[in-house]
Order: C-alpha cells, then structure tokens, then sequence
C-alpha cells in the first residue's frame, strides 16, 4: 500500500520501527496530489518546499515526536504563508505569526503540507463560496464534499493527506467528514486555542481533527488541545493522552437518542445506517434510551442570528487599510474613505459574506438588538440547558451527522435555506460548547460515504472516542479505500 | 430669557501601564510610528486579546476615588464602527456594566462646594492616530497608541457654567494625578475632554437639544468653546431658531465651534458582548485591597494642612497642587517641624528651581533630609538665606549633597571675628561720611555698611556677626 493511504498511527509505526523514512510520507502525499487534485481540488496551495524539519534524528531525539505532515485548511493563520480565508479580501495576506495549533504541530516535528479549500470565511456547507472555486467529493465528482472544511475532508479522503486540521462553527468539521467518509471532531468550546484561527463566529469556533479513523483523531486531538494563555477562551482543564481512551468497551453505557433529531427530512438510507449503527453498539453492550431536546427546533434559527451577528463584527477588520485587498475610490464620490471601504468590500467579498455581514449587522442594530441578538442568547442558554439535562441521563447522543449523503454540486448554491438546513443536526454541538464527533457509518446505493454523530459532555472527548472506537472496530467502514 | 447653562463633559484618561490593554507591546508615548506594534493590537485577524490585570485593577482604583459603585462582573463589549485609526472595525469597551457608576467628586465653587454626579466610569482600548499630509494629499496611521488602556469617565449634566466645568476638570485631573495611573498630559493626550452642553429657560426642568463639542485640547479650550456655544445657542433660541443635535468642533485658530456631524449621520455603534473575552467576577477582596491602597485625597489633605499644620488657605492650596510635592511637604515637616518656613522653602526657590531646570515631579531626587538641612543650616547662621537658596539649585540638578556643595565652592559663612573685623575696617575707611551721619544718630544707615562688607565677603560674611561688630566699632570710636 503506498504510504499516502496509510493512516499517521501505522506511519508512525513505521518510523520507530525505522522502516520508514519521514521524509518519504512527504513525497507519497505530494504524488497523491499531483496525481488527483486536479479533479478533487481540495488545496488552494501546496507547499512542496518546505523540507520536513524532523529528520530520522529528529524522531530518535524526541520521545513521542510525530514526524506526519498535515492539511491546513486556509482559515488557520501559518507564518509567512499566504492565508485568505478562500476570500478575495484576503489575497496576499501572509501572516507573521503561526496559529497556536501550528506552533503545537512543529513542536512535535509536523509540518502543514498544504492549505486546504473551504467556503469563504468558512460560510457555508459545500466548499462551494471558495473564491478559488468548488472542491468535489471525492466518492463522486460531481458531488460536494461538504463544508466549510470541505477542502480538508477531501484531501483526507483522498489520500492527498495523511490527516488534516478543520474549523467548525455549526459543523464544519462534521457534516464534510460525514460527506467525505472520514472521521471528523469539533472539541469541546475552549479544548483547542483559537489563537490564529481567523474568526467567524467567536463563541462557536473551533479547531478539531478530520482523520481516516479513530486513533489519529485521538492521536492529534492530543497535539493540539492545551490552554493557551494567548486565548483567554480556552480552559485550562488538563489534556491527557486521548489514545489511552481509545477503549473497546461500552458495557453499561447509556446512550441517548434525540427525538427530535429523527424526523421526517431524514433521508431513509441514512436513518437506516445510524438505527444499523444503533445497533451495533447495542449488541457491544450499551444501552439506548429515547430522550428530548425540547429546543432543537429553534437551534438553527438561534445560530443563524448569533453566529451572523459576530461574523459581521468579525469581518468588519477587512477594510483595505492594513492588508489584503484595496480597491481606489473613485475621485468623483464625495467621501473617498467611505468608497474606498464600500468598493473593496464590494468586490473582495462573495454573495454568501455580503449575506451574513447584512443578516448580522441588522440582528445587532439599534432598535432591533433586543428581539434578535439578546434572544438568541437567551435561546442558546435554553438549548445548553436541553443538553445539561440530558446527559443526566446518558453519557453519550448518537444522531445522524447530516440529514442526507453528500448532495450535487450547484443543487443548493442559490438556495441559502436548504443549505443552512444542512447544518440542522450538527448546530447544537456548537451553541451548547459540547464536542462531537462524525465517523462513518456506511454507504448509500450511489456509493456515497454516511455519517453518525456522537455526542458528549463537555470535556469529555474521552467518552466520543470511547463509543466512536468500539463501533469503528465493529465495522469495516473506516477499512473503505477510494479509488479515483 | 434667562437661560440656564446644562454641562456635561466627557472625560478620556490614558493609563500609565508598562503594556497595552489587551497585549504585551509597550505603552509608551512618543515612539517612532508604529514600532510599538504586534498582531493583537494591529487587530490582525486571528489575533485575540487577553486583559492586562493592572489596567483592570488601575481602573477599579479610579472609580473607587470618584465614589462609584463597582461593578465586580467584568464584561467587555464591542463597539463598532469604521475608521482607519481603528484596526479591527471595532473597538474593545464596556457598554452594559461599566467599572464604576453613580459616584461623585466635589468641586469648589464662589457658594462652596458642589457635588457633580459621575455617571459611569468604563475600561475601553485607546485607537490609534491619523496623520494628515496635505502637501500630497495622503493620510497616514500610526497604530501605536492602539490598545494604550483608557477610561471613560462621564458626568451626569450637572454643570451650569463654563467656569463649573472648567472647575470640574481642575478637581478631576488633581485627584486623578493623586492615584498615580496615569501622568494626566493633556498635551501628550493622556487626558483628553469632550463636552455636552444645551440651555434652556431658567426653572424649565426637561433639558434642551444638546451639542456634543470635541477637539478643544486644554482645559482653557474647553471653558471657551462652551462659552462660545452658550452663546451661539441663546442667539439661536431668541432668533426662534431651532437647535440641532449635532457633534460640532472647536476651532482654536477662530475661537468658533462648528459642525461636524448631525444625529442622522451618528453611528448605531451596534453593542453587543466581546466574544473573545469571556466575563470574571473580581474579588471583593481585591476590591477591598484596592480601596484600602488608595491615597489621601487632595482634598483632605487640604484641610489637614491648615487643621494640623496651622498653613494658610493658599499655602495649603500650593502644597496640594502636586501630590509628589504633597507628599515631599510632609516628609519634611516630620524631619523639620516647622510647617510655614517649610511651606515657604517649598513654594518659592524648590518650586522655582523645579519649573526652572523642567524637572519632571516624579524624578525628584532631592531627599527630604538634604532640604530640611539647607533649612536648618541657614537657620542655624552657618549660610546665609541667599547661599541656602543657590545651595539648593545646585542640588536639584547635580544631586549633590549641600555638604558637598558647601566644601566645593566655599559657601560656608564667615564667622570667624578676625577676618570679618578687617572687611569691616576697609568699609568704614571707604565710607567715613556713612560712619558720621550714624554717630550722628541716623543708626538707620547701618544696613549700607552692612551690605557693603557682605558685597566684600561675597555673601559669605554672616550678617549678623557684621551688625555686632560695625556696631562694636563704631561705639569705640
């Protein structure tokens, strides 16, 4: 098997075990792009020049040193690298400093390979706002791979990356790992440092795994989590070693179903899959119970206001004064600064930016803040509170990821409902701060990957990969190799 | 009409704290353009801030010494709007809950003291500056004072004059200079003021249209920028004009305030909780601390001074003007316990000698001690007044001691009868007619041959010496 279609914990295998060479993991990747990525398109930029810093010494210098590139998706701030946001506004930025998870990643001897596609300020569900254009699934071409991390899922299913880091929001990581038959986890609200991530919506974000199973998820959640005291967002709760949780047991757990997260716009392959996956770990010993999320209903709506209200303030720093794009006024308009602002803003953003900027700038405005912001706060707390009460009862959720397998390119582009429904099942996870996870749990007839989506409480990602590793072992989904 | 004068101001304060607010850079004035810059406060994206502790806490100090009520829940908010001086489009400030709120201070007026209401006092980041070129029409933005840490201080409208306001501020920047955050140049920007202002039919209670003024840049500006809109305004009224609420500029050069920006064109700065800073709740230990570490007020030490001290109502006033001085005046009196000649020693050649060399107040290095020991020693005889006093010059920018300065130069008075009794032989030789005219009776004249032999000793004859012995010569002749 080449080396790209390994995972990183066999790579790693073979680097102790001094059979493999580090730096031909880097070669193997680099083939793999040169050889599908001109019909995937997951990155905006490769970068083939930079050597691997950690050398076989490397390796035996540093005790737990994991010398395995990563895909970055091109929302994560790398020093001197270009970093757009797959946004026109964006262009040329390069940062001077590197986002607290890449300081982590080249402490332990990675490197990022490449920049991955993504929607534009990560606003959407099907890498489809990309300025660079869209990425394709790379289970069927002519489908999307999700989003916004769509470019990482891809890769990562591709075999164009060993593994790949993501942002989620309202489940950005999930939904495209879900899409792309990978594994994909958003942390818990404050596990990973946001430092560097450039911002979409503050209280939401944040930076998780998208991997080919479950021990490399376990293997870099351990690299990137950690307080980081230049994000005072992050919680200072002690990392341990997530492939210790790696547990093959669910004997004795109860696990929750949702019922509201069952309902009618369910496609019946993939309702089918998770009941198959339900029971699976029934048969592992685990024992399920109906329970109720009684807001879920207002989930989308809520984040729909809150993470629009934030994005527009968050965007508000785009104004070609400092850096990336500047359109010239013209000379004839009265206030020069003004047009200058409207004309790069104008031009540098896509429809989907432009959207959110004016969906969030109406809900904060004087006069309306109250009916719209301050109660999708008052909303969020109702929806955490769904999930304080829940996992009274239950040590886990199991969900569908997504309501439906990876859908057509172009099928939802002009249709922003559709696809803000997309997220419907993944959004909670989001406003409630909890960590969640997306592995896969079969195929529709077409040959399109399916997600399931576990659920835990806060800080308890060694719960998801607890259940998330006794199914994966159980099943042969996670053994599925594509070939393009 | 009579009109009643409604005032309101708006007070900025910029912290004297090593770093910015929500960074590491330093926070200091006058650097070259943006070398005191970094990714947070350049608002780069994916940067984040994090709190400087000292500026909370220099924060909870100020509101405790204008008598707010704390707010212990620390919340930031943002506030935004677009402008080039302002990296991220918005700006870090506290809308909701406000450090302080519903305090007061007291300020003296011709009908005694007056209480002016704080209405709430906030910890917000300071923007950065815009430097207009007009020779090649370019604008140009130097970030460093991005993220410098400043507080809003605001009062309700409780001012009725110009002169009130101006008193306002005059208290404000005193008691604020006591708490030792901030050095409170207005010329460096450190302490900036906008201004309210509206009139209305003296005893209507409802308030008029007010005009928000902005850009008067000393305290002098602001007295007269309200007195030109006190005026501009009752014209207008008596024209059966309406007043616009509008933001308006001082113009200094014309003395004249004019408009910058109606209320339509204002900005719906669109509030609403910081998300990358998550809300604490401060300690009411630390709380207590801080309140416990604050210094006497100006004015308590003001009546102190006259209570305890026996100092008059003006010399009290010139001891408190600076706290340093303050503080220096009372090393002093515990060292010398003579309250007056040290108020005295102080008020004129120290203060002279300081504003003389520009000495800072904080870089006074002359110690008590060696002060009250020129005192002393002019008062024991061994120098004279006028050697105490270039004494102490020297001292203020050599920082020698007067025991140094006294062996270097010589200074030390002549007593020594011998020597004295030649100089006093030469004068009355030189001025035979003076000597007559006193053995005549005209003993008045004594105070020429006196100072003729000091002019002799250059100053270092002691004058009381040469009295005895002019005298004890001229009664043996």
């Amino acid at each position: 098997m080449p080396l790209n279609e390994s995972t990183a914990h066999e790579l790693l295998g073979g680097i102790l075990k001094k059979e493999i060479q580090p730096q031909k993991i880097i070669s193997s990747v680099l083939e793999g792009i040169h050889k599908t990525d001109s019909q995937v398109k997951a990155y905006v930029r490769v970068d083939d020049n930079t050597p691997l810093q950690s050398s076989a010494d490397f390796v035996n210098d540093n005790k737990g040193a994991i010398p395995i590139p990563v895909a970055i998706k091109d929302n994560i701030c790398i020093h001197s690298h270009e970093t757009t946001c797959a946004s026109h506004i964006l262009k040329g930025f390069k940062p001077p400093y590197n986002a607290t998870v890449i300081e982590k990643l080249l402490n332990k001897g990675s490197r990022p390979l490449g920049q991955t596609n993504m929607d534009e300020f990560a606003f959407g569900s099907s890498t489809e706002t990309s300025c660079y254009g869209p990425t394709h699934n790379p289970w069927n071409l002519s489908c999307v791979p999700g989003g916004s991390s769509g470019g990482s899922a891809a890769a990562v299913a591709a075999h164009e990356a060993i593994w790949a880091l993501g942002s989620d929001t309202g489940g950005s990581i999930r939904q495209p790992a879900s899409f792309c038959g990978v594994v994909g986890l958003k942390p818990t609200y404050g596990r990973v440092s946001r430092f560097g991530l450039i911002a979409f919506a503050s209280s939401l974000d944040q930076i998780g795994p998208i991997t080919k199973d479950m021990t490399d998820c376990a293997l870099l959640l351990t690299i990137i989590s950690g307080k980081d005291p230049k994000d005072s967002t992050s919680v200072d709760h002690p990392v341990c070693d997530y492939t210790q949780s790696l547990i093959e047991d669910v004997k004795g757990l109860t696990i929750g179903i949702p019922k509201e997260y069952f309902i009618d716009g369910i496609d019946p392959e993939v309702q089918t899959a998770v009941q198959e996956a339900i029971q699976v770990l029934k048969k592992k010993g685990a024992v399920f119970q109906e329970i109720s999320l009684p807001h879920t209903e207002y989930c989308v709506a809520t984040y729909y206001i809150i993470a629009t209200a934030e994005a527009s303030s968050n965007l508000a720093r785009f104004d070609a004064v400092q850096y990336g794009l500047r359109r010239q006024p013209k000379q004839t308009r009265l206030n020069l600064l003004i047009d200058m602002y409207e004309q790069t803003r104008f031009e540098g953003f896509g429809n989907e930016a432009k959207r959110r900027i004016m969906l969030g700038t109406y809900s904060l405005s004087s006069g309306y803040y109250d009916a719209y912001y301050l109660r999708g706060q008052k909303v969020r707390t109702l929806i955490k509170q769904d999930f304080d009460r829940a996992f009274k009862e239950c040590d886990a959720i199991i969900t569908p990821t997504c309501p439906t397998p990876a859908f057509k390119l172009n099928e939802k582009v002009n249709d922003p409902l559709a696809m803000y429904l997309s997220d419907i099942l993944t959004i909670s996870a989001n406003l409630s701060g909890i960590p969640a996870l997306s592995l896969p749990c079969g195929f529709s007839k077409d040959g399109l990957p399916i997600g399931l989506q576990i659920m835990a409480k806060p800080f308890d990602e060694e719960m998801l990969f607890r259940v998330g590793y006794t199914y994966e072992q159980a099943t042969p989904w996670h053994k599925q190799r594509i070939k393009l | 009409m009579i009109f009643e004068t409604v005032i309101g101001l708006e007070v900025h304060l910029q912290f004297g704290t090593k770093t910015k607010i929500f960074c590491g850079c330093a926070n200091e004035f006058g650097k070259a353009p943006n070398t005191s810059v970094c990714p947070v406060c350049l608002g780069l994206p994916g940067s984040l801030p994090v709190l400087n502790q000292t500026a909370l806490h220099y924060a909870i100090k100020v509101a405790l010494a204008l008598n707010c009520k704390i707010n212990s829940y620390i919340q930031f908010d943002r506030k935004n709007y677009y402008y080039p001086d302002l990296p991220k489009g918005y700006q870090i400030s506290q809308f909701k809950y406000p450090i302080g709120h519903d305090g007061f201070i007291m300020i003296p007026t011709e009908k005694g003291p007056k209480k002016i209401c704080i209405h709430r006092a906030h910890l917000e980041e300071d923007a950065g500056k815009l430097i207009h070129n007009a020779q090649d029409n370019t604008s140009l933005v130097n970030y460093n004072r991005c993220g410098t840490p400043l507080m809003e201080i605001v009062t309700d409208p409780d001012m009725r004059s110009p002169q009130e306001a101006y008193d306002y501020l005059q208290t404000l920047k005193l008691n604020l200079s006591y708490l030792n955050v901030s050095d409170c140049d207005m010329e460096k920007g450190s302490l900036r003021c906008d201004a309210n202002i509206s009139i209305r039919p003296k005893g209507r209670r409802a308030l008029g249209v007010k005009a928000e003024l902005k850009n008067m840049n000393s305290f002098k500006a602001v007295k007269a920028a309200l007195t030109y809109e006190v005026k501009r305004q009752q014209k207008m009224i008596l024209k059966g004009q309406k007043i616009l609420q509008e933001t308006r500029l001082w113009n200094e050069d014309k003395a004249i305030t004019l408009t910058m920006r109606g209320k339509e064109e204002a900005h719906d700065y669109r509030y609403f909780p910081e998300p990358d800073l998550v809300p604490f709740t401060v300690d009411q230990d630390v709380i207590a601390q801080i309140q416990e570490s604050l210094p006497e007020s100006p004015q308590n030490k003001f009546e102190r001074f006259q209570n305890d001290l026996g100092l008059n109502s003006y010399d009290a006033g010139v001891m408190i003007q600076e706290a340093a001085i303050a503080d220096f005046f009372e090393k002093c009196v515990s060292l010398y316990p003579q309250a007056k000649k040290v108020c005295n020693w102080i008020s004129g050649p120290l203060l002279q000698g300081i504003h003389e060399g520009k000495i800072p107040y904080d870089q006074l290095t002359l110690s008590a001690k060696s002060f009250t020991d020129i005192i002393q020693k002019v008062d024991n005889g061994d120098i004279s007044n006028l050697t105490g006093k270039d004494i102490l010059k020297d001292m203020l920018t050599s920082g020698k001691t007067a025991d140094e300065i006294i062996k270097e130069k010589g200074l030390s008075q002549v007593s020594d009868d011998d020597i004295l009794m030649n100089i006093v032989d030469e004068v009355l030789k030189e001025n035979e007619t003076v000597v007559q005219q006193i053995k005549d009776g005209k003993t008045g004249a004594i105070g020429f041959l006196i100072g003729s032999a000091m002019k002799k000793s250059k100053g270092k004859a002691n004058p009381k010496k040469l009295n005895e012995l002019i005298h004890r010569r001229i009664s043996h002749d």
